[in-house]
C-alpha cells in the first residue's frame, strides 16, 4: 500500500463518491469535525473536504466527495488503486465531545456524510443521538445505514417525498419537538441556506446550534485567511479556529456572499474541463 | 589591477512596459563580461567591511577574487561555505543594508553591486555544473527534523547535514520552500531558481516531506521520542488583519492570500492552472513593505487600470527594500502616502467599492525611531477600488506553539528564546518568523544557520 492510494472507491449516487485512502499519520491523529485538504493534480487546486471516517490500526481515511466543479469531477473520476496528489490533515479544530444529554445532527445532502463523524463521537460519549437527514430526493439519501448504527433515530426526509418524510430538515426537526424530544444541542451540516435557517429554528426550539462552516480556503493552515467568516462580530479563520462554531451569531449572508466570489472561474473551468474529458466510449 | 572608478552597474532589467505584463524575472543575471567587470571594481580591502556586515559573513572579498580569476565554481564554493542559498540570497538579500551598505566605495562611485555578483557566481556555476554541494561530514548516527521549509529551516538542514547529521524536513504545503515560494513572486525569485536551490540541499543527503502540519499531522512531542533534536522554522503564517468594517467584503485579500494564489498556485494561469484569482479594475494595496510591493507589482501584471499603495507613514519610513519600491513605481504603480483606512465600502453584494481614508501628518518617532503618522481631523476622503490587499503584517501561526507542551512564547506569541539562544525545551530550536515574527529572508537564514551550530553543540554531549 503507498500513501494516498485509494483502497476502495463506492459510487454512493450519481455525483456522490466515497473513497477509503491510506494515510496513516492522518488516521492516526484525526477527530471528529475535522478535515483534510486535497490535490488531485499538478496545478490543481487544494480542496478541503471533511473527514467522515478513519481507522488508525488499518492506517486508512474515508472521505465522500460530491462533484461540484472542476476539481471535484476529477476526484471522482479517480480508480482504486489511483494516488491523490498530497493529502494534507488533520486541519482544524475538533468538536467538543462530550455529553450534552441529547442531540441533534443534521445533515443535507453530501453534509450527511459530514455529521456521520459527528454523530459517532457523541453516540460514543454516551449522548442520545438523533439524525435528521434531509436530501432533494430519494437517491441522494447516503450513509443511511451507517447512520442507523451509531444513532438512537434515524429521520430521513426528502424534498420531493420520494423517501421518508416529505419536506425539508426543519419540519422534521420541529415535529419531533413538538412531540416531546427535549433536545439540548445541534450539529448541522449542509448548504448554507439550510444550515442558517435550521440553526434559527434550534434557537427558536431551546436548542444551542453548532454549524460547520465551509467558505473557500487555499492553504487550510492559517496563513491566508481566505475562509474568514464573522462569528459573534468577531473575524475568525474557518480552516483553524472551525470550520465548527457555535452558529447563533454566524454570519451567514457574509458566507454566502463570499463563497460566491469565484461562481464565474468556476463554470468556466467546468466547462473547459467538460470540453477535454469527453467521454471516449460515448456514454455521456 | 582594480578600476573602483568605473560606474556600478545595477545589472540589465526586462523593460518597465514589458515586464509589467509578465511574470519572468525583472533582474537579468550579468554576463561573463559584465561580471568581470564589476569584480574588478572591488578594492579586495584586507578589513571587509562588507562581510562584517554580512548576517551571514560570506567570504565576499575572496568569492569576487574568483570571478575576477575566471572561476566561478570556486566563486561559487566561497560563498556556499557560510551560505548554502546563494542564488536565492543574491536576489533577496536586502544588499543595501548590509554588505553594499558598508562597501568603501559606496560615497564615491557606488557599491560593488555584491548581490549581481553572487547570483551571478551561483547561476553561473550551476548552469555549467560547476556548482558542488559540500560533502557531508561522517555520519554521527544523530537524527534532527527541520519544520518547515522556508529559508530558516533550508538553512538549518543544510548546515545540520553539512555536520553529518540524519536531516528530514517536513513541508505542510505541496511545494517546498515556504515564503519563498508562496510569499515572493517570479519575477523576483523564479521558481526554477527555488527547485534548484532545494534540488542542492536535497543532494546533500537531507530528507524532504511535503503535506505534514506539525502541531496537527504529528506533534513536536511525538517528534522527539524520534529524533535527537528539532528545528522549528515554521515562519510567520498568519496574517493580521486591519480590524476596520468592510474587511469581510468580496474583493479584499490578506497579501498572504493574493500571494499565495499567484506565486504557490499559479493563479495568473488560470484555467489552465485550477485555482482562481481576481484582481479587478483598480486594486488598493495596505501597507508598506516588501509583501506590499509584492502584492502590487503581482496585480498589476494581471492587467487593472490602476494599482495604488496606500501606507500611513511617508516614502522615508517605509520598510520595502530601496529596489522593490522604484520597480513599483517603474511599473505604474501609484504611491499614497500618509493616509490610515477607516472602513472598506461595499455594495449591497458586498463587493468592495472602495476605501474610506483619513490623511496623516507624521508625529513624534516611536519606539523604533520611525515618525509616528498622526491623523488630521476632517481629512477624510474615499479612494475607490474593486480590489483591496490588505498587507500590514504578519503574526506566528500558532499550530506549534499550542500543541507542544512546555514550550514558551512570549505575549507577541512568538517561540521565546534564553540567552544562549534556546527555547523552553531541551531539543528544540527554533529560528526565523516563529521568533521574530516578521522579518527578512537573511534573518530567518541566518536564524537557521545559528541553530545548526547551537543544535551540532547540543548533539555531541549527547
Amino acid at each position: 500500500m503507498r500513501e494516498n492510494e485509494i483502497l476502495l472507491k463506492e459510487q454512493l449516487n450519481d455525483v456522490v463518491v466515497k473513497f477509503v485512502i491510506y494515510k496513516p499519520m492522518i488516521a492516526a491523529s484525526a477527530k471528529a469535525g475535522q478535515f483534510v485538504i486535497l490535490r488531485g493534480a499538478e496545478n490543481g487546486e487544494r480542496i478541503p473536504v471533511t473527514l467522515v471516517d478513519w481507522d488508525a490500526k488499518k492506517g486508512t481515511i474515508t472521505v465522500i466527495i460530491q462533484s461540484i466543479g472542476k476539481s471535484t469531477f476529477m476526484f471522482n473520476s479517480f480508480k482504486q488503486g489511483d494516488l491523490f496528489l498530497n493529502i494534507l490533515g488533520p486541519l482544524g479544530t475538533p468538536i467538543d465531545v462530550h455529553n450534552y444529554g441529547t442531540v441533534t445532527v443534521v445533515g443535507g445532502g453530501v453534509g450527511i456524510a459530514e455529521v456521520y463523524p459527528i454523530a459517532k463521537a457523541l453516540k460514543a460519549a454516551g449522548n442520545k443521538v438523533i439524525a435528521i437527514l434531509g436530501a432533494r430526493t430519494k437517491s441522494l439519501v447516503i450513509l443511511e445505514e451507517e447512520m442507523k448504527g451509531v444513532c438512537d433515530i434515524v429521520l430521513p426526509c426528502t424534498d420531493d417525498g420520494t423517501y421518508g418524510q416529505k419536506g425539508m430538515v426543519t419540519d422534521v426537526l420541529k415535529g419531533i419537538v413538538t412531540a416531546g424530544e427535549k433536545i439540548n444541542a445541534g450539529f448541522v451540516i449542509g448548504p448554507i441556506p439550510m444550515m442558517k435557517f435550521t440553526s434559527l429554528l434550534m434557537v427558536e426550539l431551546g436548542i444551542e446550534p453548532y454549524a460547520s462552516l465551509n467558505p473557500i480556503m487555499l492553504d487550510g493552515t492559517g496563513m491566508c485567511g481566505c475562509c474568514r467568516v464573522t462569528v459573534d462580530g468577531k473575524v475568525r479563520f474557518a480552516c483553524v479556529d472551525g470550520p465548527m462554531f457555535p452558529a447563533r451569531t454566524i454570519d451567514f449572508n457574509e458566507l454566502i456572499r463570499r463563497t460566491g466570489e469565484y461562481k464565474g472561474e468556476e463554470k468556466r473551468a467546468v466547462e473547459e474541463y467538460e470540453k477535454n474529458h469527453k467521454c471516449k466510449i460515448g456514454l455521456h | 589591477m582594480p578600476n573602483p572608478s568605473r560606474p556600478r552597474n545595477n545589472g540589465k532589467q526586462q523593460d518597465p512596459a514589458v515586464r509589467r505584463k509578465n511574470f519572468d524575472e525583472v533582474a537579468l543575471t550579468f554576463t561573463h563580461e559584465e561580471a568581470l567587470a564589476e569584480a574588478d571594481r572591488c578594492l579586495h580591502c584586507p578589513t571587509h567591511p562588507c562581510q562584517n556586515a554580512c548576517p551571514v559573513g560570506v567570504h565576499i572579498p575572496d568569492f569576487i577574487a574568483y570571478i575576477k580569476a575566471g572561476d566561478v565554481g570556486a566563486a561559487a564554493s566561497e560563498i556556499m561555505k557560510t551560505s548554502l542559498l546563494p542564488a536565492i540570497c543574491g536576489r533577496v538579500c536586502p544588499q543595501e543594508k548590509h554588505c553594499e551598505g558598508h562597501c568603501v566605495l559606496k560615497a564615491k562611485f557606488g557599491s560593488v553591486n555584491i548581490g549581481g555578483l553572487e547570483r551571478y557566481a551561483a547561476d553561473t556555476a550551476r548552469a555549467q555544473g560547476a556548482l558542488k554541494p559540500p560533502v557531508p561530514a561522517a555520519s554521527t548516527g544523530k537524527k534532527v527534523v527541520c519544520i518547515g521549509s522556508g529559508p530558516s529551516s533550508l538553512a538549518c538542514a543544510a548546515e545540520l547535514r553539512r555536520a553529518g547529521h540524519d536531516v528530514t524536513v517536513y513541508e505542510a504545503l505541496h511545494a517546498y520552500g515556504g515564503v519563498l515560494r508562496y510569499g515572493i513572486p517570479s519575477f523576483r525569485l523564479p521558481r526554477e531558481v527555488i527547485n534548484k536551490e532545494i534540488e542542492t540541499v536535497q543532494a546533500m543527503g537531507v530528507k524532504f516531506k511535503t503535506d505534514v502540519l506539525v502541531g496537527a499531522t504529528i506533534k513536536v512531542d511525538e517528534l522527539l521520542k524520534e529524533y535527537d533534536a528539532v528545528y522549528i522554522g515554521s515562519g510567520a503564517g498568519l496574517p493580521t488583519m486591519l480590524g476596520i468594517p468592510g474587511e469581510n467584503g468580496v474583493g479584499v485579500y490578506s497579501a498572504n492570500e493574493f500571494l499565495t494564489r499567484i506565486n504557490l498556485m499559479q493563479a495568473y494561469k488560470f484555467p489552465q492552472t485550477d485555482t482562481p484569482i481576481q484582481a479587478g479594475k483598480h486594486v488598493v494595496v495596505l501597507g508598506g513593505g516588501n509583501s506590499a510591493m509584492d502584492a502590487a507589482r503581482c496585480a498589476m501584471r494581471l492587467g487593472p487600470e490602476s494599482v495604488t499603495i496606500a501606507y500611513r507613514r511617508s516614502r522615508e519610513e517605509m520598510p520595502a527594500r530601496a529596489a522593490e519600491v522604484e520597480h513599483a513605481q517603474e511599473e505604474g504603480i501609484q504611491f499614497e502616502y500618509l493616509v490610515t483606512p477607516k472602513e472598506i465600502l461595499q455594495d449591497e453584494k458586498g463587493r468592495v467599492t472602495g476605501i474610506r481614508f483619513t490623511r496623516n501628518e507624521l508625529g513624534a518617532p516611536d519606539e523604533r525611531g520611525r515618525r509616528r503618522p498622526v491623523e488630521i481631523p476632517g481629512s477624510d476622503f474615499v479612494q475607490p477600488a474593486d480590489t483591496v490587499i490588505t498587507a500590514i503584517g504578519q503574526r506566528p501561526n500558532p499550530t506549534i506553539t499550542k500543541t507542544t507542551s512546555g514550550l514558551k512564547t512570549t505575549e507577541r506569541g512568538v517561540i521565546a528564546l534564553n540567552e544562549k539562544g534556546e527555547t523552553s525545551l531541551p531539543g528544540v530550536y527554533a529560528g526565523g518568523d516563529i521568533i521574530r515574527g516578521g522579518a527578512t529572508v537573511l534573518l530567518a537564514m541566518n536564524d537557521g544557520i545559528a541553530a545548526a551550530g547551537r543544535i551540532n553543540e547540543y548533539l555531541k554531549g549527547k
